[in-house]
């Protein structure tokens, strides 16, 4: 395949720059049909509308002018193999084929993220008496230690395509890491915007990589508003909000930790998978990874379950499951697990339908059981999970508890993040056995005083 | 009373580009801001509303600073040099 030189595409450098686009069937303004031609997006071909199916076409925009719907790409896809995706990188970048990218996008300055473990958990399967198979997807292997570096390298290609000089994110901390990191190894600008009262490590985890951060008093809807206030300002006008004007290119980023799944499961799909909830976007994704895959023929058309996880002290897309709501109601977040705490998740009503559509449930746990999750998680596997990673397993072990979740059935729980941004939140809870003197002695008393089997777990 | 409402990009063209539009509102509350704003923009509640007449699924209002599903929706008061965003809704990370 040609990988083009840099001269192949710098005549695109302007193309469907900023906000204007085109509307293919739909159109109410003649000047917003003057966007110059589409640049190389792969297989991508258009924008639709969720709500309403209006279609535009590629450019940085993200909500329908018809309804205020979120877009999504839309694609035509050609024929795709095992074989293809086998000979690629071992990267996410070999599902380049199935992502809104140039086929040369994995070989521009990027993080490369991706092709993370899947990790076999009989520990933590015996300790929840499991009987099926669990896998851990590990995603805190990524190169910020988060998935977020899957959603930031298609957004990060989507600002070259699109002329945008600066990529800029609202963050919960894990995106702001990513973005910065991608930032600074692809030579673009980067602006960060943060709430204030986030961990330290996510923000001294930001600050290293350069580029502008900003922390702002307020909580992360309030970010959010910020962003979207600041597009639409001749200040930002060369600017990519990886997660606004550039969401519908970073969302599908998310695709490739369900078609990473499925692959590592040698090409099949599992009967269970338990997803956290924040936006709501990665839950819908991974199961539009499962739903392309059976469609191209890449896997069997086999059922599963989806089941999403959240913190009690932000669960709209939880209470909404169990009211029986296709919308949701928005919170004010105050839990620990901050990398979740969307308070008005605009992607909640398309989680909410595919864990129904697909016989799952939406739980929520208390803070005191996330550190629990992050403990148990860390104990049984040696995986150190950030706070939403516990979230997850303190889900999983409460649908286990309530008979809502199959302990009979292969299940894939996702550990989006590491343990080591959240420092704060088990520092209360874990620390040394003992403090002793350097003496043998003492040594022995402490192993005295203490279980071989709580010594050996860490207790 | 005036009222300032900023216009998100996209609701511009009724705007004719402007990103900020004052209204003085027949009655003190969000939904009588909206039907003013319809007045100097016709076609613009529309997009803002529902056919039932509700804010849609995706856009956010706020007066002052709060998000109006956390007060009284369109009957949320809206005093003396409020300020009105609209903005549409996306999601996290």
């Amino acid at each position: 395949m040609k990988v083009p030189t840099p001269s192949d595409h710098s005549d695109r450098k302007d193309e469907g720059k900023g906000l204007a686009m085109s509307v293919i069937s739909v159109s109410h303004d003649a000047s917003l049909d003057a966007a110059p031609a589409t640049p190389d997006f792969g297989p991508a071909d258009r924008l639709i509308c969720r709500e309403c199916g209006a279609s535009y076409s590629l450019g940085a925009a993200y909500a329908c002018v018809e309804c205020f719907g979120p877009l999504e790409i839309g694609y035509n896809f050609g024929t795709v193999t095992r074989a293809d995706i086998e000979a690629g990188p071992s990267s996410m970048w070999r599902y380049s084929c199935l992502l809104p990218v140039a086929s040369y996008a994995g070989t521009e300055p990027n993080l490369n993220p991706g092709l993370t473990r899947l990790v076999k958990a009989d520990n933590l399967a015996r300790a929840l008496g499991m009987t099926g198979t669990l896998w851990v997807k590990d995603d805190s292997g990524n190169p910020t230690h988060s998935f977020k570096d899957r959603v930031v390298a298609v957004a990060q290609s989507a600002a070259r395509r699109l002329g945008l000089n600066t990529i800029a994110c609202a963050s919960t901390g894990n995106l702001a890491n990513a973005v910065a990191a991608a930032a600074a190894r692809g030579g673009q600008q980067s602006v960060v915007v943060i709430p204030s009262d986030l961990e330290q490590g996510k923000i001294l985890t930001t600050a290293a990589y350069g580029g502008t951060l900003l922390a702002v008093k307020g909580n992360y809807d309030d970010v959010n508003r910020l962003c979207s206030e600041l597009i639409g300002d001749p200040l930002t006008a060369d600017w990519g909000f990886v997660n606004v004007n550039l969401r519908p290119y970073y969302a599908e980023g998310s695709k490739t930790v369900g078609y990473e799944i499925a692959e590592q499961l040698g090409w099949r799909l599992p009967q269970q998978v338990v997803a956290p909830i924040a936006s709501g976007s990665l839950l819908t994704k991974v199961d539009k990874a499962f739903r392309e895959f059976v469609s191209l023929g890449l896997v069997d058309d086999t059922a599963y379950r989806v089941f999403g996880a959240q913190a009690t002290g932000c669960s709209p897309v939880a209470a909404a499951f169990r009211a029986g709501h296709d919308v949701v109601r928005p919170v004010r977040p105050s839990t620990i697990a901050k990398s979740l705490a969307i308070g008005n998740p605009a992607d909640g009503p398309y989680a909410l339908d595919v864990v129904r559509r697909t016989g799952g449930v939406i739980e929520d746990v208390s803070d005191v059981e996330i550190v629990e999750g992050i403990r148990l998680l860390a104990e049984t596997e040696g995986i150190f999970a950030e706070t939403a990673g516990g979230v997850v397993v303190a889900n999983l072990r409460k649908l286990l508890a309530s008979g809502q979740l199959d302990p009979a059935a292969e299940t894939v729980i996702l550990n989006t993040g590491d343990g080591l941004k959240t420092l704060d939140a088990i520092a209360s809870e874990v620390g040394p056995t003992a403090i002793i003197d350097a003496d043998v002695d003492e040594v022995t008393a402490v192993l005295a005083r203490t279980s071989v089997a709580d010594v050996t777990e860490g207790r | 009373m005036a009222v300032s409402i900023r216009i998100p990009t996209i609701l511009r063209t009724y705007t004719d580009g402007a990103s900020e539009v004052t209204v003085e509102p027949s009655t003190p509350t969000l939904a009588g801001v909206i039907e003013a704003l319809e007045a100097a923009a016709p076609g613009i509640s529309a997009r803002v509303l529902d056919e039932a007449g509700q804010l849609r699924r995706f856009v956010n209002i706020y007066v002052d600073d709060d998000d109006v599903r956390f007060t009284d929706g369109l009957a949320t008061p809206v005093g003396e040099k409020a300020s009105v965003s609209i903005i549409p809704a996306v999601a996290g990370g």
